[in-house]
């Protein structure tokens, strides 16, 4: 028993040792990781891409993941002046890959020393890029973009022509972003890295100069609110004198209206009364006549006094019975 | 036994445990057989799909549903939510979320914005989005839920900064969103997230709490230049719609009298007519007895009356003085 439980221990040993060597020649490189085999810290043979179940010579050779995706990058927020001296914050984030392996690890080793590679390049490239640029070409995009206007603000100018225009750029940020990339990659090609693409995320007014865009912004509402009070006013100026137009048109079209009924009802009447009055010359006699009596009625009231001479028509026969009543003078 | 010879006192060896191989061999097997147990299955949630890796590599997609795999590590499997509608919050964060990318982290940074006509506004959005390419998802890109926060604030910086102050608070909002939502895609296919970026919402969108003030103003000029506009309007339709009434009240009097006076002169006409076709007949009677008539009536009603001689010339003398109307004056 006793020489049986030493053998059973090494053989136990032996196993484990031989397990050990075992694993230790197969390794599974991962779907998202790319593979270099050192020996005795010197790379062998090519980075291994291909992912799944791979053999190496146990001990001697290392395995080092590299990672294989799309790496993020994201810079510190840094302060730049702008090429018309606007401070600003400008926060920049890029995506890389690690192409050659092989490069990477011989120059890099790791990625955390890439990490602060791509923080020098960038940040560098950045930099360069905003200081030589005005703030409205990290700002804008599409040169070509007109604004939509608020009806509203339509009619509203300003002293600068600020309000609902955007400031003209000639390049824009996507090429500035362009270019930083384009300046960067080079460099960044020599360390096996792969730039896919630079972006500004986020570029914001330095604090020291938002109270400055603050009043700005104030002074600019105010001359839309003056305007939409003015206007107001105006247009109700307009009204009130449209009112008064229109009274005075309707008015006085009415009074011309109602004279001319009137003059031509007059002139109708007159021409048939004068019509009646001189179809022949009895006719008119008649009428003076008629007239003549009518007025003595109208005139001849209760406090007329009346002096008459028996010489009258009406009273010859007072002074003599005999005297022939005189007939009327035929009327002229 | 008494010739039995005397016990061979044999060499002890010193005491070790006995190894009971016996028992160890037992419970490995039984820790092996567990297990294999524990990791030969897993399960995939309705909403999910599983992604299986075998040796690191891939392997396939599996639905929804209980599955088998190879254990102790060979086989890895990883579960993504592909049928979840996911969203990113920016500028904000609701809480009681469970997907880590899903709140702001860092609220005020990420709603600040530059607007193209170089103004400040604040800015916060929404990002719905899935994950319809697991295998890119999960292989393609380190982080990709933090890929997409960066890109969509990217996008939508850009979208703000082609746009006046105006459109981003007011007019061009949905004008926004579908900038924003085509620009993420196509960066989201670019940056080979595996994911499809759904819709884009705009939520809270302000000036700056230092100017929102003098934003309110500008509404509230806007609605005093309503309200004068609207008073005048009244003033208007108060007095001309009266006016024209007046007007026709007018024009249709002067009608009345038009066919007043017309049938007045014309039964005037017809009278006088009447009457002459009987005059002509005999002028001088009726011209008399009209005369006489109308002195019948006439004088009946007159005041007083005085008959005097055709040769007495001077008429004053007669006259009462107190009827003197020299006096009244």
């Amino acid at each position: 028993m006793t020489k049986r439980g030493c053998f059973t221990l090494l053989l136990l040993a032996l196993a484990i040792v031989a397990l050990r060597i075992l694993f230790g020649c197969f390794f599974a490189v991962y779907q998202t990781e790319q593979v270099i085999i050192t020996q005795f810290g010197k790379p062998v043979g090519e980075p291994i891409t291909d992912p799944g179940l791979h053999f190496k010579l146990p001990i001697i050779q290392e395995v080092n993941r590299i990672d294989k995706r799309f790496l993020e990058w994201g810079g510190q927020p840094v302060a730049i002046p702008t090429r018309d001296k606007t401070y600003i914050h400008v926060d920049t984030f890029a995506r890389w890959r690690i192409s050659d392996a092989k490069t990477f690890f011989v120059r890099l080793r790791d990625e955390r020393s890439a990490q602060s590679r791509l923080e020098d390049i960038l940040g560098s490239e950045t930099r360069n890029a905003v200081a030589k640029n005005d703030l409205i070409e990290i700002i804008r995009t599409d040169k070509d973009r007109k604004p939509l206007r608020d009806e509203n603000l339509k009619n509203v100018q300003t002293g600068l022509g600020t309000i609902g225009v955007l400031p003209p750029i000639q390049y824009g940020r996507q090429k500035i972003e362009d270019e930083i990339k384009a300046k960067a990659a080079g460099k960044l090609a020599e360390f096996g890295i792969d730039l896919l693409d630079v972006r500004l995320k986020r570029v914001n007014y330095n604090p020291d100069v938002l109270d400055r865009i603050y009043q700005r912004m104030i002074s600019e509402r105010r001359q839309i609110a003056s305007r939409f009070r003015s206007e107001g006013e105006g247009e109700a100026a307009r009204i009130a004198g449209r009112k008064e137009r229109d009274l005075n048109e309707i008015q006085s079209t009415a009074y011309r209206q109602v004279q001319q009924i009137r003059g031509e009802a007059d002139g109708k009447a007159t021409e048939i009364y004068a019509q009646a009055y001189t179809q022949n010359a009895q006719a008119a006699e008649f009428y003076n006549f008629l007239k003549s009596m009518e007025t003595y009625r109208k005139v001849l009231t209760r406090d007329t006094t009346l002096v008459f001479s028996t010489d009258s028509d009406l009273f010859g026969l007072l002074k003599r019975a005999n005297a022939k009543p005189q007939t009327l003078p035929p009327a002229r | 036994m008494p010739n039995q010879p005397p016990a061979i006192q044999t060499f002890q060896m010193p005491q070790m445990p006995r190894i009971p191989v016996r028992l160890i061999a037992t419970v490995v097997v039984i820790a092996l057989l567990i297990g294999l147990a524990w990791t030969s299955y897993y399960t995939v949630q309705a909403e999910s799909e599983g992604v299986v890796l075998r040796f690191g590599r891939f392997l396939k997609t599996v639905e929804p549903g209980l599955h088998f795999k190879l254990p102790f590590g060979v086989d890895q499997v990883t579960v993504l939510p592909t049928r979840r509608q996911l969203k990113l919050e920016f500028g904000f964060f609701t809480p009681g979320y469970t997907n880590i990318d899903q709140p702001a982290r860092e609220d005020a940074e990420e709603k600040s914005m530059v607007t193209g006509d170089l103004n400040a506004a604040l800015v916060e959005w929404v990002v719905q989005y899935r994950i319809d390419d697991p295998k890119q998802y999960l292989f393609d890109v380190r982080n990709p839920g933090q890929t997409l926060r960066d890109l969509s604030e990217a996008a939508m910086r850009e979208v703000i900064g082609d746009r006046t102050v105006d459109e981003v608070i007011t007019i061009g909002r949905q004008d926004i969103e579908v900038a924003a939502l085509a620009q993420m895609q196509e960066l989201a296919k670019r940056y080979m997230l595996g994911i499809r970026v759904d819709q884009v919402q705009l939520k809270n969108v302000n000036p700056p709490a230092e100017v929102q003030a003098s934003f309110n103003e500008v509404n509230k000029a806007q609605q005093d230049r309503e309200n004068a506009i609207n008073i005048a309007n009244g003033d208007y339709n108060q007095a001309v719609p009266r006016a024209r009434g007046e007007a026709d009240q007018a024009i249709r009097g002067a009608e009345g009298y038009r066919f007043k006076r017309v049938n007045e002169a014309e039964g005037d006409v017809a009278s006088f007519n009447a009457m002459l076709g009987q005059y002509v007949k005999a002028p001088e009677i009726t011209r008399t007895r009209l005369y006489l008539e109308t002195m019948g009536d006439v004088l009946s009603g007159a005041g007083e009356k005085i008959i005097i001689d055709d040769t007495m010339r001077n008429l004053l003398p007669i006259l009462p003085l107190t009827k003197n109307p020299l006096e009244k004056r």
